[in-house]
């Protein structure tokens, strides 16, 4: 545990991505297998579930921190992180004599969470007495989860591939997939070559940049094919050994929340894997994005749901077939292959991205003014002798999406951003104007959005906030409705979920309308006339 | 009923019968200046009183004033009112200041801490029936480690910056916290260098304290100098083209603030060290318990969940409110 928190902390003090890899593969070096597959677990979201709610860890750090109830609540309000809050209040009381390690503690946690409330008081007040700041933090952060210390999933497997010495791509895959630390070790995890276990994993997705240039600069349109760009989640469905695995793009497995693709399973044979597009369907035409927004975050699905809002997978890639990886097979011949399947298998559950014919670019950037009118975002590019890479790579596949609609908002609440912009606030909530029941105009928050300014417009921006607090709660603060912005967005919907009855899909700053005042920033009205 | 021995008017804290002020915020005829810093020590005021080791200080800072001195324990009336200075053990030449008037007394702490730094005069207990104190830190998850561990670790990130063959730069106010890390780094790791605004105070307060020697950069200063070494900057430093000399440097803020990851994220620092010249948490409860006040009026810092708690352990506490800042974080200037 000592080594595991002193890692957590060399990522904690840094905001370098050399310096947190090295600090990564060096730790992988030194520490038991055991406890490698567990921070690799830990940092590929694969945590223990939550031994403990926290009411209870509150009322418990309260008691051995000998402060009332509302101190610690008042100090957590002010410090703004649980675990820190708790590692800060407890003082170190004993000395701890033996050491555990990693393993131990996530064993502990997974046998926690089936003990009663007085072993768990216990416990974990026993902990907590013994364990010095950083280390009774890190514990800490274990039971509630989120370390947030800026390591993504690949940058940990490349600090994994630079202590093992295999290739990160090849590990990126054998680390993808439905396997437990609780069950699995370093070596059948990382080390092995094991077909077999390989069964549920999907292939790591192929991503297009966007399309800078004109088109016709890729060359002669003989060598593309077009397709629509879908607005649903990327996945990649695999039938293998007579089972279904649905992946999504965020490499989680989702198979359980799509029941609709067991219909399917005997239909596709064995050694198959389809990539496409999971799309919402309303009686029997696409729905937006804030439809399928409705089972994304759905475990388990009502039968009333999964009749209203069925969900397709829209294909438009065959990486694997007949357990042959076709990834290297040019994408025109992997295209016919996937018709001819899917034309077989005939359910509606599993469609087809359709292949766009064009001559001339020029017919091709009609075709993508009209694309919202079937639900597409704009176009994919596709070369059609290439084969299927890994991760954004440039040059076969290009997305040329459409310009975002806009409209003029108010900022109307701001937070502190992360990484190199911390110190600046940086994160805005805008609104729009609206009439509300007495004929009023008010401002109606409709959408938060985060990039698109340079440097010095945050400053400038930052500076204006600070000077113009209304109310702070916690990390947010009301200001002054002064500024407008023009905010752009990819999509829109109607939502009930929001206040503003809109919502909008990738929200982004286009400019600061110096020029405007809130007076002259667009209405919800307005907003709304948008939607199609 | 008698008004109050000391009140907290709209210039400052005011004393009736002695028509004097403490620390006052606006220009005032008479005022008793606790220590140094630029919220307790204000331009414009006609006469300072002061402890004769804060007078360099004030004097370095606020130019051409009118400073009349006081030992500590060194009791003096002003119309009938008594008044004496003790160690607040803060910053160099920093006072707690005891006023008493027909057999009450009442202490108004400034800043204080209770752990000695080596720097300055610690801080003695004052019997008291009533007491001002600030509560910058008033706050349970503030809990301060022994100064030698922290300055412990600031050696060891000197050397290991070194190493790698970076500078180390750690910012600290210019009085107070620059001095108390020069006091106890650790010269044989190599040469010590310093921003203007703190080779200047240094520079006033060698005559009151020893210090390892100090190198200032200017100009002239070449890169190569101070690559190795270690630099001590006021937090305006940080993020100004100044420090494009350090290249390549790692960073560091030595402030209580630094408790919270969030803060040190907040302000862009490599490493934080916590270190403060303010009482933690617990200091503020032993030091209460010392002055054996009756009645506490919390002033700066987190007076309301302080003054909250001392409530709820059966003390007649109260807040007011004054223009001290304590230990800021939201500004660039971390005042005091
Ligand atoms: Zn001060």
């Amino acid at each position: 545990m000592k080594r595991f928190a002193a890692l957590i902390k060399r990522l904690d003090t840094t905001n370098k991505t050399n310096v947190k890899v090295n600090a990564l593969a060096e730790y992988f070096k030194e520490v038991s297998d055991q406890d490698k597959v567990w921070t690799i677990a830990l940092l590929s979201h694969r945590r223990p579930s939550r031994p403990i709610n926290t009411t209870l860890l509150r009322e418990y750090a309260a008691e051995l921190a000998r402060i009332e109830l509302w101190l610690f609540e008042d100090s957590y309000h002010i410090v703004g992180d649980l675990a820190e809050t708790i590692a800060l209040v407890i003082p170190q009381t004993e000395k701890k004599e033996d050491e555990k390690s990693l393993t131990q503690y996530l064993e502990d946690m997974i046998w926690l969470k089936k003990q009663d409330e007085k072993v768990k008081k216990s416990y974990l007040q026993n902990e907590w007495k013994h364990l010095p700041y950083y280390e009774r933090f890190v514990f800490t952060k274990l039971l509630t989860g989120g370390f947030r210390i800026g390591v993504s999933q690949k940058l940990m497997t490349r600090a994994l591939a630079k202590a093992t010495e295999i290739d990160e791509d090849i590990l990126a895959y054998k680390l993808m997939g439905n396997w437990k630390p609780q069950t699995i070790s370093f070596k059948e995890l990382v080390l092995d070559e094991k077909a077999s276990d390989y069964l549920s994993k999907p292939y790591p997705f192929y991503l297009a940049y966007a399309l800078e240039e004109e088109p016709s600069d890729l060359g002669s349109p003989e060598e593309w094919y077009a397709e629509h760009k879908w607005d649903g989640i990327r996945a990649q469905l695999i039938k293998r050994n007579d089972e279904i695995f649905l992946w999504t793009r965020g490499e989680e497995l989702v198979t359980d929340r799509y029941p609709e693709f067991q219909k399917i399973k005997d239909l596709i044979p064995n050694g198959t894997v389809f990539d496409g597009e999971l799309l919402p369907m309303i009686n029997d035409s696409i729905g937006s994005f804030y439809d399928l927004q409705k089972r994304i975050g759905r475990r388990t699905v009502s039968k009333s749901l999964l009749e209203k809002i069925p969900v397709i997978l829209r294909t438009y890639d065959l990486l694997e077939f007949e357990e042959k990886d076709l990834r290297e097979t040019a994408f025109a011949e992997r295209r016919k292959k996937l018709s001819n399947i899917v034309n077989e298998i005939a359910h509606p559950t599993l469609g087809i991205s359709e292949i766009i014919t064009f001559k001339k670019w020029d017919d091709l950037k009609e075709i993508r003014e009209e694309a919202r009118e079937v639900k597409s975002e704009g176009l994919m590019l596709k070369r059609r002798d290439a084969s299927y890479k890994i991760g954004r790579k440039k040059g076969d596949w290009w997305k040329w999406k459409l310009d975002p609609m806009s409209i003029d908002a108010v900022l109307t609440y701001a937070m502190r951003g992360h990484g190199r912009r911390s110190n600046l606030f940086t994160d805005y909530t805008f609104a729009l104007w609206s009439e509300n029941e007495h004929g009023e105009r008010e401002l109606v928050t409709f959408a938060k959005a985060y990039s698109g300014l340079t440097d010095k417009e945050f400053k400038a921006v930052d500076k204006f906030i600070k000077a113009n607090t209304v109310e702070r709660f916690g990390p947010v603060r009301s200001v002054v409705p002064e500024l407008v912005f023009e905010i752009g967005f990819e999509a829109i919907a109607k939502s009930t979920r929001h206040k503003s009855g809109v919502a909008t899909r990738f929200p982004r700053i286009i400019r600061w309308r110096k020029d405007k005042k809130i007076e002259e920033a667009n209405s919800l009205e307005d907003l709304k006339e948008l939607i199609q | 009923m008698e008004s109050p021995l000391l009140i907290f008017n709209d210039k400052g804290i005011y004393c009736p019968p002695a028509d004097i002020y403490i620390d006052a915020w606006r220009p005032v005829k008479k005022c008793i200046i606790s220590h140094g810093h630029s919220d307790h020590a204000r331009y414009g005021h006609e006469y300072y009183l002061t402890h004769p080791r804060n007078e360099p200080i004030i004097k370095h800072r606020l130019g051409k004033i009118n400073v009349e001195t006081v030992e500590w324990g060194e009791k003096f009336k002003i119309n009938g009112v008594t008044f004496s200075l003790h160690p607040a053990g803060h910053v160099i030449g920093s006072s707690q200041i005891r006023v008493e008037y027909k057999g009450e007394v009442w202490v108004f702490t400034g800043d204080y801490k209770l752990q000695n730094d080596g720097v300055c005069a610690p801080w003695e207990p004052i019997q008291c029936h009533s007491l001002i104190t600030e509560c910058t830190f008033g706050l349970p998850a503030f809990n301060w480690r022994p100064q030698h561990e922290v300055m412990t670790d600031i050696n060891q990130w000197w050397k290991e910056n070194q190493k790698e063959g970076k500078t180390s730069v750690i910012f600290g106010y210019t009085l107070g916290k620059a001095q108390r890390i020069l006091k106890h780094l650790d010269p044989s790791i190599g040469k010590i260098h310093t921003h203007g605004a703190i080779e200047n105070m240094t520079t006033v307060l060698r005559d009151l304290c020893e210090f390892p020697e100090t190198n200032l950069i200017t100009r002239e200063t070449k890169k190569e100098e101070l690559l190795g070494n270690i630099v001590i900057a006021p937090p305006s430093a940080h993020g100004s083209p100044w420090i494009r000399k350090m290249v390549p440097y790692e960073t560091a803020a030595a402030s209580g603030w630094m408790a919270f990851r969030g803060a040190r994220r907040r302000r862009a620092m490599d490493r934080g060290f916590v270190l403060s010249d303010h009482c933690n948490w617990h200091e503020l409860l032993t030091a209460i318990n010392e002055f054996g006040a009756e009645k506490i009026i919390c002033t700066h810092g987190y007076t309301d969940i302080f003054s909250k708690y001392l409530r709820s352990i059966g003390l007649d506490a109260r807040t007011e409110k004054t223009q001290y800042e304590g230990e800021t974080l939201e500004t660039e200037k971390e005042a005091v």
